[in-house]
């Protein structure tokens, strides 16, 4: 049965991206874009990757779609017709597809639990996040302590980007334009309530996401979208001052740099204490307990960055506004 | 489960090139971010497609849980961080689009190479 | 505590911890001085590691204390340090001789992001040097891309945006190429560990997939190493972006890739696919030869001096690609001693540029007519930069040259051919620089405004023009990097 709903779900996808591709109103392309992201995220709850699966939901259907959308705001919203010169592109595209396809034909059956993939690693992190770690999300264990230097880097993306667009849409305007500070949806009744009612649910779970993650699926990423996801709709509803009335820009500016100097602060505390960066164990007494310290301390940097990032990347583009 | 297996594969490929496509043959910049896009998302779903193990379930340790099998877990350690460079990316591209339509009142990209020369 | 043993992470996290600071300091010239300071910190620290690694220490790095193939490890080795010389020198150097010139280009309020963009492209690029994960260098990329995309597009000039954007894409798909790779080698080993991934690749049977992992995870770093055809992105956001900036990404940044594609085709692929040194000779030696006269010849067309020394960098990639394709103790040390003097020649040039730059409103092809007669000091030190380039004797670049050529004669089918190639490209070097030096000397100068001259640029601009000289006569401690490297490197041949 799920055999059946998956290659259903895949051939939509397949479908859903050819339609991307093809419409040339832009707005029904991102629109499409997020129902694509949606649809993945279905496909990746079926390949057992929950964590994976909440994240392409809350980023790629949630956060991207809202991003593409106030941006197309500034821009034109029709695309332009084009003729030809597309032989090249094909070309090279096949020629990386047929590779592609070639190599499939020697690939190990992915699925078969004594594939070299499951049996190198894998086994010592599942032991290890037992003995060692003591949450039960394995993920967690992996994003947070053994891999954490990884999702150290990643912050530091996430922080990257929020700088570049800071930086980008800061620029002194090319001519004259008023600043245009959205209304939101004050005029429309039935959104508004419905909205008002949903904000504190989004809330909520995203400080459940990020305090749960150790035990569930979640964790800083997830969190810190949901909870920019629930101020952007307070934003949407209410207009743009009164969001930013309740989490001003220099507060959002603090919380984006503060969260990636929690992070690699608890990073330093390591060396400090006579062990490696990153290196949890020393953070208490008791080195199973000490690592939970420490994946709770880097999550809550992950979602305090993630979330003013998002808030202020989402401000920046609503505030470049439409252009005259 | 080797036939799902193996169309799992051939999905990843059609999105992989259709994307690519767009991405190369598009003149219209968020066109070619959403391209980027879709170009990423199927790399995200060979390694979910990886991750599988028949018979496995999510790698989330509980005592209720008596399988022995999980799916491999590193895979999606790696898309998790994957997804987020990818949004990096993308909000990056569309502040460089918006300056571009600022600058040159056009968000495709002839047009634009056009206006530089004529200028 | 022994902090030696830490430096491989200090190095990266030193950057990256000072990039969030510099975000809340709201005044330019403070974020300024505390990005500056922060990368000669990191220039110490890694001219520290080269001594330590030449007095034979190893580093092997385990963070969080989770031993490799587990957790993550960086290590340096003498390849290592030497393009950690490179990056950090290149940004320390860049940033004191920018101030004034970022100023024209970037608002105040704006000052304190561009600084924090800038230390975390630092940050990435010498993160992406330490690791020995797979993945890793990955993450690293990205945060080094991303930041370089930002501090392009800080160029007043709107031509930077539509270059940068096609910088984004060319970079994000040469990034994902290099994900797919990992994955199918992923599939086939199961590990992410550079070191591991060596020794498990020989017990894969079908290495049909491996040789496929290979090629997408070549394309992709070749993309972000600009080696010729791949190089479309390079010349506009070359000669776009700010001065400063160019000066810094044109030092280190394709090296960077280069780094990592010669390290992860020689540690991991070398001893496992057949006939691989010399498949790498085959696909690599022609894409060299094209790309040195394809870059001479758009250089010496080229009338923006800014732009004919972006096209100059794809020749000199090409040079180090020739090196390292003739997979040889003299050629792989050639072409590493070469990324240093390019850096070092191209450095030189670009702070040049900056000096020269603050003379005019903007450079067109004409606006440095004269300049070198007017302010005689800068010409001269410019043109040293130039010979360096083009490897005259008594300069950095004709060590490396020279080693080449020594590399070619040693043992290659077609030495006289590839002789004829480096020969017939030094000659059109010499073309383009010499159209460089008549506009600086011999035309008259338009009626410029007259300036004050930044004086830590000049400063700078004479420093590295000097050290063209010096490490031309006593190449001393880059040369003995080099050797070990490639040393290092082939051991890992079959």
């Amino acid at each position: 049965m799920t055999a059946v709903f998956s290659i259903f779900l895949l051939c939509l996808l397949v479908i859903t991206a050819a339609a991307v591709i093809r419409t040339t109103n832009l707005f029904v392309a991102v629109m499409l874009m997020g129902i694509f992201s949606l649809l993945i995220a279905v496909s990746f709850f079926l390949l057992d990757a929950a964590d994976v699966a909440l994240t392409e939901a809350a980023v790629g259907a949630g956060i991207s779609t809202v991003l593409f959308l106030s941006a197309l705001a500034a821009l034109t919203e029709e695309e332009r017709k084009q003729a030809g010169g597309r032989v090249t592109a094909l070309i090279s595209v096949s020629i990386t597809g047929l590779l592609m396809a070639y190599a499939t034909l020697h690939k190990p059956d992915f699925g078969d639990p004594s594939a070299p993939a499951h049996q190198h690693l894998t086994p010592w992190f599942m032991q290890t996040t037992a003995e060692q770690i003591d949450i039960p999300n394995v993920i967690t264990a992996i994003l947070g302590s053994f891999r954490g230097y990884d999702t150290l880097g990643e912050v530091f993306v996430v922080l990257v980007a929020g700088i570049g667009v800071l930086f980008l849409l800061s620029s002194p305007r090319p001519s004259s334009q008023d600043k245009r500070s959205s209304e939101g949806l004050k005029h429309y009744l039935i959104p508004r309530m419905i909205g008002r009612l949903l904000i504190p649910f989004i809330l909520l779970f995203g400080l459940y996401v990020q305090f749960h993650g150790e035990y569930g699926p979640g964790g800083g990423f997830q969190a810190g979208a949901l909870i920019a996801a629930s101020i952007i709709l307070y934003g949407l509803l209410e207009g743009q001052q009164r969001a930013l009335a309740v989490l001003p820009i220099k507060f959002l500016r603090l919380l984006m740099a503060s969260g990636a100097l929690l992070y690699a602060g608890v990073g330093v505390v390591g060396i400090l204490r006579g062990s490696y960066f990153l290196d949890y164990s020393v953070l208490a007494a008791d080195p199973v307990t000490a690592q939970q310290v420490g994946i709770i301390l880097i999550e809550a940097g992950v979602g305090m960055t993630v979330t003013g990032v998002l808030l202020s990347v989402y401000h920046a583009f609503v505030a470049r506004g439409k252009l005259q | 489960m080797i036939l799902l297996d193996l169309f799992h594969y051939w999905v990843f490929i059609a999105i992989l090139m259709m994307g690519f496509y767009t991405v190369i043959a598009k003149q219209n910049l968020i066109k070619k971010l959403l391209g980027l896009s879709l170009f990423q998302s199927a790399v995200f779903l060979l390694f979910i497609g990886i991750a599988k193990v028949d018979g496995g379930t999510t790698p989330i340790l509980h005592p209720s849980i008596s399988t022995e099998i999980f799916s491999n877990p590193l895979p999606q350690v790696l898309i998790l961080t994957a997804i987020v460079v990818g949004i990096s990316t993308s909000a990056l591209g569309l502040a460089i689009v918006v300056r571009i339509k600022e600058a040159y009142g056009s968000i495709e990209e002839d047009q634009i190479q056009s206006k530089d020369e004529s200028a | 505590m022994n902090l030696a043993l830490h430096y491989p992470v200090l190095q990266v996290i030193i950057p990256m911890l000072m990039a969030p600071l510099a975000l809340l300091v709201q005044h330019r010239k403070l974020a300024w001085l505390l990005a500056s300071v922060t990368s000669l910190c990191a220039f110490a620290l890694a001219i520290a590691i080269a001594q330590l690694v030449l007095q034979g220490s190893s580093y092997a790095y385990p963070l969080g204390g989770w031993q490799a193939p587990f957790g993550i490890e960086l290590r340096v080795d003498s390849f290592s340090a030497i393009v950690l010389i490179i990056v950090s020198g290149a940004s320390t150097a860049a940033l004191l001789a920018g101030y004034q010139s970022l100023a024209q280009d970037i608002e105040e309020d704006r000052a304190s992001l561009f600084y924090a963009a800038w230390l975390l492209a630092l940050a990435g690029l010498l993160g992406i040097v330490v690791a020995a994960d797979a993945f890793n260098i990955f993450v690293f990329m990205e945060i080094a891309s991303l930041a370089s995309y930002i501090l392009v597009a800080g160029s007043s000039d709107r031509r930077a945006l539509p270059a940068v954007f096609k910088y984004l894409i060319m970079g994000t798909i040469g990034a994902t190429f290099y994900l797919i790779g990992i994955g199918l080698l992923y599939i086939m080993t199961g590990t992410l560990n550079l070191s591991d991934l060596e020794v498990r690749i020989l017990a894969v049977e079908d290495q049909t997939p491996i040789l496929m992992a290979a090629g997408f995870i070549s394309v992709g770093l070749a993309l972000k190493a600009a080696i010729f055809p791949l190089h479309a992105w390079l010349p506009n956001t070359y000669s776009f972006a700010p001065h400063a900036v160019t000066a810094f990404l044109a030092a280190c940044s394709t090296k960077v890739a280069l780094y990592v594609f010669l390290r992860i085709d020689f540690f991991v692929f070398q001893r496992t696919l057949s006939d691989h040194a010399a498949q790498f000779s085959i696909y690599l030696l022609p894409l060299a030869v094209a790309g040195i006269l394809y870059g001479s010849a758009m250089a010496i067309r080229e009338p923006l001096a800014k732009r004919l020394f972006a096209w100059s960098s794809v020749a000199q990639i090409g040079y180090i690609v020739l090196g390292v394709s003739l997979v040889s103790q003299a050629g792989l040390s050639a072409g590493i001693l070469h990324m240093f003097n390019h850096a070092l020649a191209k450095g030189a040039i670009f702070i040049g540029i900056i000096v020269l730059a603050s003379q005019c409103q903007q450079l067109t092809p004409t606006a440095l007519n004269g300049l070198g007669r007017k302010h005689p000091l800068i010409g001269i030190a410019f043109v040293v930069a130039g010979l360096s380039l083009v490897g005259i004797p008594g300069t950095a670049g004709f060590v490396s040259k020279w080693l080449l050529i020594d590399a070619i004669l040693e043992h290659h089918r077609w030495s006289i051919a590839l002789l004829m190639v480096v020969l017939a490209s030094s000659l059109m070097a010499v073309v383009y620089l010499a159209k460089v030096c008549e506009t600086l000397f011999f035309k008259t100068p338009e009626t410029t405004v007259v300036q004050p001259l930044p004086k830590l640029a000049i400063a700078l601009l004479l420093l590295v023009s000097f050290a063209n000289l010096i490490f031309g006569v006593a190449p001393g401690l880059p040369l003995e990097l080099a050797n070990n490297a490639a040393s290092l490197l082939l051991e890992h041949t079959l």
